[in-house]
């Protein structure tokens, strides 16, 4: 019992993540039909702004946060204006080759200037262990913090796409795009404002990781990226609420396979997860089959 | 009376396929227009031209003064043109008041919006009873006069519309153009395109008909209405 519940208590603290860098994918895919390969790397140029921040800079760790999400948002509006806007035309798969293009490109221009070594952070917040149950079982502050931003994040998320101007256009370009011009939308400037806030999520996951995992390097987003694109998918892509599902599900899915079976098959699993949603509902467990209604 | 808005020789092309070949045509202020055609005459390229969702090769659109040829659709949206478009095209997953919202996205004076929001559900009382309902699973008259409210939340001086008699029963499709006598009468302009051309005869103050990219015939709607080859091609005598 005491292992199932810190099992999942480490599953929620890895989903997390996993869900803020599934939102990500998710919202680009809803409205650009792309999968972002560049994704994870804006997670990992998120965990390196940081680095700098509170290693070089000396901030502290909210500031050091906050100045990650802004410039990871700049980072995500810069790649789809130089990549992605040229090619909204084109086939699917230029855009998807452009995608990994830019990932290779962000991986080795950082590896190139930060170089290849893996950089620990310094410690910008007192780790402090939590025991229940008679210290069976243990949440440090640091799980806690990923848990409350993330959390705070996602409710910040859920109100800007439902109540605010630029959410409801984010919706109504990715249904329609003739449509929402229609309306008076500015389809590029709604796609912008889409990278922005997929990588400023990305961003804060990657500070979180970095200053959890206490060591980052240039190619840290490879795997993280791929497992969120699981969770994307397992989520339903496209659907914001599925890719926070998906994400603290398959934290917990790999958290279990590490303590109970062995920590060397958790990747395996999340890709097994990927097969088996593809082959049995490829819509994901909240995506909508997209039957038009004329 | 003034012409609102002129086209004047428009040409559009769809990669190689000429689809639009010279059109001029012009609506004053207060008129019902429309344009009558048979299938793939151009005249959805037409209007979404002139909303500026497709670029003429040649060619110049003016509204009230404005050379609007170049504008983006959204700036379009802002002087005064709206569309009501093929289909509906409303945001299916999205509640009724969403999509009136939407209809106002270029405006920012929030009573004003509140006040025509109002509006909207004193013409389309069964809107406001399904205003948080997602528009997606209204029947297809209801989507047609969200789609129609949604394009008087703009506020146009211009109003486009596109087959809105689409799909509908006959009996919606009666009040779907009483509907419009009624918006016209309250001052928006209005340029119909429409399949059914007895209808749009019917309402009109002018029609242009529209054959393979062309204009073939325009005038007064009553006349066009007696001309024989109208009626032969068109309305079915």
């Amino acid at each position: 019992m005491a292992v199932l519940l810190q099992q999942l208590l480490n599953g929620i603290s890895l989903g997390s993540i996993y869900a803020l860098l599934a939102l990500g994918y998710t919202m680009v895919y809803g409205i650009i039909n792309l999968i972002n390969f560049a994704h994870g790397d804006v997670y990992m140029i998120g965990a390196y702004i940081g680095f700098i921040a509170t290693a070089l800079l000396g901030l502290g760790f909210i500031p050091a946060l906050l100045l990650s999400m802004a410039i990871s948002a700049l980072l995500g509006m810069a790649i789809e204006k130089v990549a992605y806007r040229p090619l909204r035309n084109s086939s699917r798969i230029a855009l998807l080759i452009t995608a990994i293009g830019m990932s290779l490109l962000l991986e080795y221009t950082t590896m190139y200037i930060a170089g290849p070594d893996t950089r620990s952070f310094p410690t910008v917040l007192t780790n402090r262990q939590y025991s229940f149950m008679s210290g069976q079982v243990n949440i440090s502050s640091m799980q806690l913090y990923i848990l409350v931003i993330s959390i705070m994040l996602m409710i910040l998320l859920q109100f800007i796409v439902q109540r605010t101007k630029i959410g409801k256009a984010m919706r109504a370009v990715s249904m329609d795009k003739d449509a929402a011009q229609l309306m008076g939308i500015n389809v590029d400037t709604t796609i912008s404002a889409t990278f922005a806030i997929g990588s400023a999520l990305a961003g804060a996951a990657g500070i979180l990781v970095g200053i959890y995992y206490n060591s980052i390097d240039p190619l840290m987003g490879i795997t993280p990226g791929l497992k969120a694109f699981i969770a994307a998918v397992f989520g339903g892509i496209g659907s914001i609420p599925g890719a926070m599902v998906g994400g603290l599900l398959l934290g917990m899915i790999e958290t279990l396979v590490s303590g109970y079976l062995n920590s060397n098959y958790r990747d395996a699993v999340a890709f097994v997860i990927l097969i088996i949603i593809l082959l049995i509902k490829p819509s994901g467990l909240l995506g909508k089959n997209t039957g038009e209604k004329v | 009376m003034a012409a609102m808005l002129e086209l004047n020789d428009i040409h559009v092309f769809y990669g190689a396929i000429h689809a639009i070949q010279g059109i001029s045509l012009t609506v004053r202020e207060g008129e019902i227009v429309s344009l009558i055609g048979a299938n793939g005459a151009g005249k959805s390229t037409t209007l979404n031209t002139i909303c500026g969702l497709i670029r003429p090769k040649n060619g110049s659109i003016t509204f009230m003064g404005n050379d609007i040829t170049h504008l983006s659709p959204a700036d379009i949206v802002k002087l005064g043109i709206s569309q009501v478009p093929e289909g509906r095209r409303i945001f299916t997953n999205m509640t009724v008041l969403e999509n009136l919202e939407l209809g106002a996205y270029k405006r920012a004076d929030k009573d004003g919006i509140r006040q025509d929001i109002e509006d909207v559900y004193k013409r389309f009382p069964r809107l406001k009873e399904r205003q948080r309902q997602i528009a997606g699973t209204l029947s297809g008259g209801e989507q047609q006069m969200l789609a129609i409210g949604r394009a008087l939340m703009a506020r146009p001086r211009l109003l486009l519309m596109d087959e809105p008699s689409m799909g509908l029963a006959p009996i919606l499709v009666k009040e779907i153009f009483e509907i419009i006598k009624e918006i016209n009468n309250a001052g928006t302009t209005i340029l119909l395109v429409e399949q059914n051309a007895h209808m749009a005869l019917s309402i009109a103050n002018r029609a242009y008909v529209l054959e393979t990219g062309r204009i073939a015939l325009e005038g007064p709607a009553n006349e066009l209405a007696d001309n024989p080859q109208v009626q032969k091609a068109y309305l079915g005598g």
